[in-house]
Order: C-alpha cells, then structure tokens, then sequence
C-alpha cells in the first residue's frame, strides 16, 4: 500500500469541518503529529491479518437493547441551566449561515 | 430533443414508538420545547446511548414489507456535520450495513404496475427544531432551538433511481406511505413532518443509459409539493441544457409560494461526513426466528387487500386501489360490509359520498362522525325501502355532519318514504286529473311527458313517495304496460 501523507492543506479542510482555528505555527505542528501517527499506522500495516475478521467494536457484545418505555426526561430549567442564551423555553443561538 | 427524468427518493419517516431510539424520552408532538429532553438526547457528556428494540423490529417489519433482504450483521455509524440542531455534533445513522436493503415497491400508474427498486433502509435519529428570528435562516441574526424531537427514531428509505415521471414519484411515496400506515409504524403527517421526501433528479435524452448531472430536492411537505416541485425542476433543467448551459450538482431547495426550485448556499452543503463505527453501540447481530417472528406479524398489505376486494367482492380494480390506499378507510369498508354484505353498493357509497365530503373538508377518515354501522343502518333503511336513494344522500350529509345515526334522522325529519299503494294512488290520481294535456301529451308519443307527472307527484308528497311505486302506479293508469 502506497504510504498516506497528510498535507497542510488536508489539515486546513479537517479544521474547518471540526470548526477549529488554527495558527500558521499550529498547522505546522498538526501537519508534523498527524503525519507521525499516519507512519505508526505504517507499522501496523506490515502485520499479517489475513485470517483476522474485522471487528465493528472492541468489545465482543452484540444486541444491548433497551424496551420501548417513556419516562421523564430533565425538567427544562435544567435542561437549560448550561446554555449560555436561552429565551421562550428554548436555546438561543447565534446567526447560522 | 426528447428528454427523460430519472427520479430517486430519499423519505425519512418517524417511528411511532412510545421512546426515543437511544433514551427513554417521549416521542410525543407538539410539546412544550425542550421538556421531551434528558443528558443523552442532548448530548451531554459522559452518557450513553442504548437502543430501543421496537425501533429495530419496525425497520425489520418495514424491511420485509418492502421485499428486502434483512441484514444478518448491522451496526451503527456516526454521521458527523455541525449544525445547531443537533447537539452532539454528528447524527447516529447506519452507513454501510443498514439493516435491509435490496427490496422493491410495486406502483400502478395509469393502469401500467412497475417496480421500484428499494436501495436501503437504515435507522438513525432525528435532530432538533430550528425557529429563526428572521423571515429566513440568512436573515436571522439568532435562531432558538427546541430539541424535543432530537432523537426520535427515523427510517431512512431510499429508492434506486427507477422513477421516470413526477407522477410515479408521487405514486410511489402514497404507495410507500400506505404500508408504513398498514404496518402501523409510523403516523406518516407529512403537515408535522412525521413523513419526508428528498429528492434526486437528473434528466438525459430518451434511450441514453447514462445518468445526467443530478440535483437534490429538499423542503417538499405535501403529495401536491413533490409532483410541483419535480415538474418545474425537470422542465428547469430541459432549458438549461436546451440553451447550451450545464447542470450543476447542488442541493436545492422547493419554495412552496413562488413554485420554483432554488439554489441552496453552497456552504450548507459542505458534505464530508467522516463516517465511522459508533463506539457507544455494540454491533446487532439479527436472528432468523425474530425476522420470521415479524414476518409472521405483518398484517395484509394494500396490494393484497387490492387483490382481495376485487376477488371476493368483484370490485373493479380502480375503486378497490382507493380504497386501499389507506389502512383505515379499507377498514372501514372492511367492516361496513360484515354489517351490510352488498359490497358494491357500499364501495359506491364509500367512494361516492363518503370521500366526497372528506375531501370537501380535507378530513381523514378517522376524525369522520360516520360509522360503519351507521353506513350500514342507512344502506338497510332504503333496502327496506324506508328511505329512497335521494333521501338518503340527505340523511347521510346530516350523519357525516353531527354524528347522529340516521334512524334518528329519519324520525326528526319526518324522512320516511311513502310506499303505501293506497295513499300514492289518491296523489297519483289527483295529479292526473289535474294535468290532462301532459296526460295526451303521453298518450301521443311523447315519452318525457312521464317525467313530469313523476315529478309532480313528488311535488305533492315532498318528494316522500316511493319513486319506483310511483312509476308503476303511473304506467298501470297510463295504460303503458
Ligand atoms: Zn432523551
């Protein structure tokens, strides 16, 4: 498999999704780390795992339901105790596009 | 040049459970905001989510209903994006092993049945409620948000992109909105948005096998928005392309006023969802026996109850496809006949004056006063011939009006037909002996003359008398027999 590298422009577009700003400096910084994580993935990738399933989970759980019942949820005030604006019983938020 | 569409829908559907999928939260509408809330469905940190297994045997249910293949693995996934309607900041959806997929949806359009290749169906969340303080999300300097409904759970059900006419698009969202209303998993209000349809649509010359540059249609609540919107976005994209232009790939968005499609900002639709396993859920491994459990449980679908209605009852194909269409109104025929065997003449009345008013009042069967007993008593009223045709169509309005069954009606309104030979033949008499011109007027030939005595006779008895005696009586004096 050819080797991944991440450039600086990928961590640019990665930032952006998570809403992140970054310096000039830390963009540097990430570009070099997440590039080192990318090698030790490289390591990873010489072990044979040919006769390995893949695993959706690290735990080996299946089916953990819960029944279909209603209960109270949180009384609104307290739902709304940590929202830094709330107005009519709802959060406020600011200018969305 | 000649162009055809190719129409893919994507419907979100809400599942009618008492919880949430991943809390116990109520799924009930219209609350108060934000009091239908608790730390998982808001997000809060260090909870976890666990699943609701009505949410699973549902999508199961819809699954086999729509002919799919019913995963043996399945997992979830997490869909992530910012947006303020969703507090944790990425969807719990299923990505690339939902649990059904491969199926198909048979629709009937002008008399032709096609099939409508199912892609997926996959369960994931619901988000919250934006309410902005400007006339539009741009023109909002802040919004509130209610997250009463984040979490309900949601079918995603997406069709391979078989659909060739805005016309099959809307046949196949009422076909699929009848079995998740025969399966009873979800209420399907488009007005609450209990039921929502996204559409991909792309044009291409007649008998080209590629796929034209497609665009997605959002913002569709109605049966009438889906075909409008296709319509105008189909001869849309026919005169770009007519006028040398190109189709761009873009989310568009249905403005129900100005009946038009527009472009939706680009930076909406920023989609790079970086899926991956959700780490909160373990994996579902699905058992035959339970599938063939739900299997077991599936009531009879509409194109069986179709099949059903014209076999027994030898209903003509249309009227038992309408019927049909909705779970309660073919219950409500269903039950009107253990009551009144005639079933033709109660799909007349069904499809005739009974859908008429509901229609008139944009009514659902279920908020109808009349019952099927009530229908029933009514339909054995003019048998006996207590009441006529005509009369009845009265009684029925006052029924479907005030809930009063028609017995009472009739004695009120003083409804009952006269079929007492004596007392018709004194009024049949005295309208003869009061008219003799329309009297030769028959006897010459002339045939509607008859009318008119008909109908002075129901003058006279306020149009109480029997019509067919009265007929009789006027032929045996008219000597016409
Ligand atoms: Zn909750």
């Amino acid at each position: 498999m050819a080797l991944v590298t991440i450039s600086k422009a990928d961590v640019e577009h990665v930032a952006l999704l998570a809403r992140l700003e970054l310096t000039e400096e830390e963009k540097e910084r990430y570009t070099q780390q997440l590039n080192n994580i990318l090698g030790y993935m490289e390591k990873m990738n010489a072990l044979d795992t040919a006769g390995v399933e893949p695993t959706a989970h690290v735990l080996p759980m299946q089916n953990v339901f819960r029944e279909d019942a209603a209960r109270p949820g949180l009384p609104r005030e307290l739902a709304l105790h940590n929202a830094p604006q709330a107005q009519d019983g709802m959060y406020k938020v600011p200018r969305i596009v | 040049m000649e162009y055809e569409a190719v129409i893919g829908l994507e419907v979100h559907t809400e599942l009618k459970t008492n919880s949430k999928v991943f809390c116990g939260c109520t799924t009930a509408f219209g609350g108060e905001p934000n009091t239908h809330v608790c730390p998982i469905c808001l997000g809060l940190p260090g909870v976890l989510p666990v699943l609701n297994k009505r949410v699973v045997e549902f999508a199961i249910k819809i699954g086999l209903a729509l002919n799919c293949k019913i995963a043996a693995f399945s997992k979830f996934d997490r869909k992530n994006y910012y947006y303020p309607d969703l507090p944790k900041n990425y969807q719990i959806s299923q990505y690339d092993l939902p649990i059904a997929a491969g199926g198909y949806l048979p629709i009937e359009v002008n008399g032709e049945t096609k099939s409508i290749g199912i892609t997926r169906v996959h369960m994931e969340e619901d988000a919250g409620k934006l309410l902005h303080s400007g006339e539009s999300i741009s023109r909002s300097p802040y919004s509130l948000v209610d997250y009463n409904r984040t979490g309900v759970p949601l079918l995603e059900i997406v069709s391979e992109p078989d659909l060739r006419t805005p016309e099959e698009a809307r046949a196949y969202l009422e076909k699929l909105k009848a079995i998740l209303q025969y399966t009873d998993v979800s209420d399907c209000k488009m007005e609450e948005g209990s039921l929502r349809c996204d559409a991909n649509v792309s044009i291409r010359p007649v008998g080209s096998d590629k796929f034209g540059t497609k665009t997605e249609i959002k913002n569709m609540n109605s049966f009438r928005a889906l075909q409008r919107a296709l319509e105008y976005e189909i001869q849309r994209q026919r005169e770009v392309l007519e006028s040398g232009g190109r189709i761009v790939q873009e989310t568009r968005s249905w403005d129900e006023a100005k009946g038009i499609t527009v472009s939706m900002r680009s930076k909406e639709q920023a989609h790079d969802y970086r899926y991956f396993p959700e780490p909160d859920l373990v994996p579902l491994v699905i058992e035959r026996e339970w599938v063939e459990e739900i299997r077991r449980s599936l009531p009879e679908l509409p194109d069986a109850r179709k099949e059903r209605l014209i076999r027994d009852y030898g209903l003509p194909p249309y009227d038992a496809g309408v019927i049909t269409s909705s779970r309660d109104l073919a219950d409500f025929f269903d039950r009107t006949v253990a009551l009144h065997p005639d079933a033709k003449t109660v799909s007349n009345w069904v499809m005739g004056e009974l859908l008429r008013l509901l229609n008139a009042g944009n009514l659902d069967i279920t908020r109808s006063l009349i019952k099927p007993a009530g229908l029933a008593e009514l339909l054995r009223l003019m048998d006996q011939g207590t009441i006529s045709g005509k009369m009845a169509k009265v009684i029925f309005e006052e029924m479907f009006s005030t809930g009063k069954d028609p017995g009472t009606i009739v004695r009120e309104q003083g409804l009952v037909q006269i079929s007492d030979e004596g007392e018709l033949a004194a009024v049949v008499d005295r309208v003869l002996a009061g008219n003799p011109g329309v009297v030769e007027d028959f006897r010459a030939g002339k045939e509607r003359a008859l009318g008119f005595l008909v109908g002075q006779v129901m003058k006279e008895t306020k149009g109480k008398a029997n019509p067919g005696l009265v007929n009789k009586l006027l032929k045996e004096r008219l000597g016409s027999n």
